[in-house]
């Protein structure tokens, strides 16, 4: 057996290496020569292409007064007549500008104190307490966004929430936070850090990590002091990681977090006027108010705003930090 | 070496504790309300020392374990069968974008690449799912949407494009196929990466609502985020409603509701220790090589 093997592989990696390679490069020959590859992608790309490309088609409805029943083909086509409709109403202007607030606030937010953790892990050499810290800061990463709106609910709820209950202490009134809007982008923020910092901060983590450690003992016996360590050496050198996941970020500015924005403020519509976003409108229109059309309208409208963001983001990226372009 | 003890390196401690204390308090919050007498909380609200313990919470829970009994096993249903499905798929393809024989990998990356960029967006995909048959059923919770993450893609693949090409190399000259070597050679290999992998799809499934609220309409199939989420909307509905109405829905006392979260994040909570210590690493190898 052991002598035989060498043999037959030869004749095998023959069959793979020169005799199939030589010939033709067709594309049914690649796909015969590669066949067991190409079978293991299949399941994949067929996902993608049902649920990605093949609903592509399903944009044309917003050029149409959409009928489930008669379908694409036999809707009945009306122009513009749906963009008309929601540009000419006072929600466009609300809910675009609600997401690209939000999602500003929740990229520049969440960074800062993604980096800033980061940072302050690095600087730690207890073994014990970086593993805890760190569990206890992914935990909330892991929830889902209804149950941290019940967990948000035991501190902010009116009657019962610990929130209003120190402010009592302070000899403060209690507020209502379910009816104050103007303090829900900060109140979301909050919630968005306290879900995701701690997670995202692995990444700069491990950037840091990559850093050349030569780097910190030749400011060690330069006599460097640790802030002038963070700020001279570990800093500058994350900047390009966090210019590129910022630069990528901000190409996603133009979609609204659904499954956070909708499982905190669901229907309550008091809060709206600063908490709406795009998809929470576009899921009313679909689900609530049943009209396929002009929610689709809105979406494409979003999608092609996002489109632009994220070649002008990637255009960006490219053009100053060349390794980190998506394309 | 010894340090001696510094100023800054206490702050360090200090702000990174307080922060990840903040990260618990909400948990310790729920755990607390759940365990508090309900007359006490009327009197006292939410408190992390509550004034007199109860399980009365917890037993309401027991005997009403119907209303909770169909969910969980949705619930358990869709994370146990998608998760599968969907490891077995990303792994998969993983594998042959990171196969440098394949001479199309370049136009397969860019096909999943570019769904990353542009998604048609909610109506289209709404309709796809309508058309499918996808509606009010089991398989409407677990195809769309989640089965499939090109995302998670990328993060096997970079794992495996930094595996030595000699693996695939000598195992093609012990006239082994690309199939035996995904799932003997390659797969194996990549236990961390999958693992994190595993731990993403298992929490976005275990998570999801949001194929519930679009493709589900009966109570049966209701996963148990989508329970919650029912339970506080009736909740909603009924503050929003002027009292003394002939209404016979009684909203879940507090403690009972906060039991309920509590059952409902159980499964997490003991999944997450075991791997966590492929979690950190597999993300760290997969995301730091582009």
């Amino acid at each position: 057996m052991q002598q035989q093997s060498p043999m037959k592989a030869q004749t095998a990696s023959d069959r793979f290496y020169q005799t199939e390679w030589k010939t033709k490069k067709g594309l049914v020959h690649e796909l015969l020569r590669n066949r067991f590859s190409y079978l293991l992608i299949l399941p994949a790309v067929l996902y993608v292409a049902i649920f990605s490309y093949a609903t592509y088609p399903y944009l044309l409805i917003a050029f149409q007064r959409f009928n489930y029943n008669k379908d694409l083909f036999h809707s009945e086509w009306i122009g513009l007549q749906n963009f008309e409709f929601f540009f000419k109403s006072s929600d466009a202007l609300r809910i675009t500008l609600n997401t690209l607030q939000l999602n500003l606030l929740f990229l520049v937010f969440g960074t800062i104190f993604a980096v800033a953790l980061a940072v302050l892990f690095n600087e730690v050499r207890q073994r014990l307490f970086q593993k805890v810290a760190q569990t206890a800061m992914i935990f909330p990463n892991f929830l889902s966004w209804i149950i941290v709106s019940y967990m948000m609910y035991g501190l902010l709820s009116t009657d019962f929430g610990l929130i209003n209950k120190w402010l009592s202490w302070f000899g403060l009134e209690p507020v209502n936070w379910y009816t104050k809007t103007e303090a829900w982008p900060a109140i979301l923020v909050g919630m968005k850090v306290w879900k995701e910092a701690g997670m995202s901060s692995i990444i700069y983590l491990a950037a840091i990590t990559g850093i050349d450690h030569s780097l910190y003992e030749a400011a060690d016996i330069d006599g460097a002091s640790r802030w002038q360590k963070i700020r001279k050496i570990t800093l500058p050198l994350l900047a390009p990681t966090i210019a590129i996941l910022t630069l990528l970020n901000l190409g996603k500015i133009f979609y609204g977090d659904f499954g956070m924005i909708y499982a905190i403020i669901g229907d309550n519509g008091v809060l709206f006027p600063t908490t709406d976003v795009i998809d929470t409108y576009v899921f009313r229109a679909l689900r609530q108010i049943g009209d396929p059309s002009n929610a689709a309208a809105v979406g494409l409208f979003q999608s092609t705003v996002g489109l632009i963001l994220v070649f002008l983001s990637n255009w960006f990226t490219r053009r100053f930090f060349r390794e980190g372009a998506l394309y | 070496m010894k340090r001696k003890f510094e100023a800054s390196t206490a702050l360090i401690y200090l702000l990174l504790g307080t922060f990840a204390l903040a990260c618990i308090v909400p948990m310790l919050l729920t755990v607390m309300v759940s365990i508090t007498d309900e007359s006490s909380i009327i009197r006292n609200g939410y408190s992390l020392f509550p004034e007199n313990f109860s399980v009365e919470a917890y037993r309401t829970l027991y005997n009403s374990r119907e209303m909770l009994s169909q969910s969980f096993f949705v619930s358990i249903t869709i994370t146990v069968v998608g998760t599968l499905a969907a490891l077995v798929i990303t792994g998969m393809a993983a594998y042959t974008l990171a196969n440098p024989n394949v001479k199309y990998r370049g136009f397969l990356n860019l096909f999943f690449f570019i769904t990353l960029l542009f998604n048609g967006g909610l109506v289209p995909w709404y309709i796809m799912c309508q058309k499918l048959g996808l509606t009010d059923n089991l398989a409407a919770l677990i195809v769309p949407a989640l089965m499939f993450n090109a995302f998670n893609m990328f993060l096997v693949r970079n794992f495996m494009d930094a595996l030595p090409q000699a693996l695939r190399e000598s195992a093609y000259i012990d006239g082994a196929n690309d199939m035996r070597i995904a799932f003997q050679i390659y797969l194996p290999i990549c236990v961390p990466v999958l693992a994190t992998v595993t731990l993403f799809y298992a929490l976005s499934y275990w998570n999801d609502w949001f194929n519930a609220i679009m493709l589900v309409d009966s109570k049966d199939l209701y996963p148990l985020q989508y329970v919650l989420f029912k339970i506080r909307s009736n909740i909603e509905m009924l503050t929003m409603i002027p009292t003394g109405g002939s209404i016979q829905f009684t909203p879940p006392a507090e403690s009972a509701k906060m039991a309920t979260v509590l059952v409902t994040i159980g499964p997490i909570v003991f999944l997450y220790p075991f791997l966590q210590r492929y979690f950190v690493k597999g993300l760290i190898v997969g995301s730091v090589k582009g």
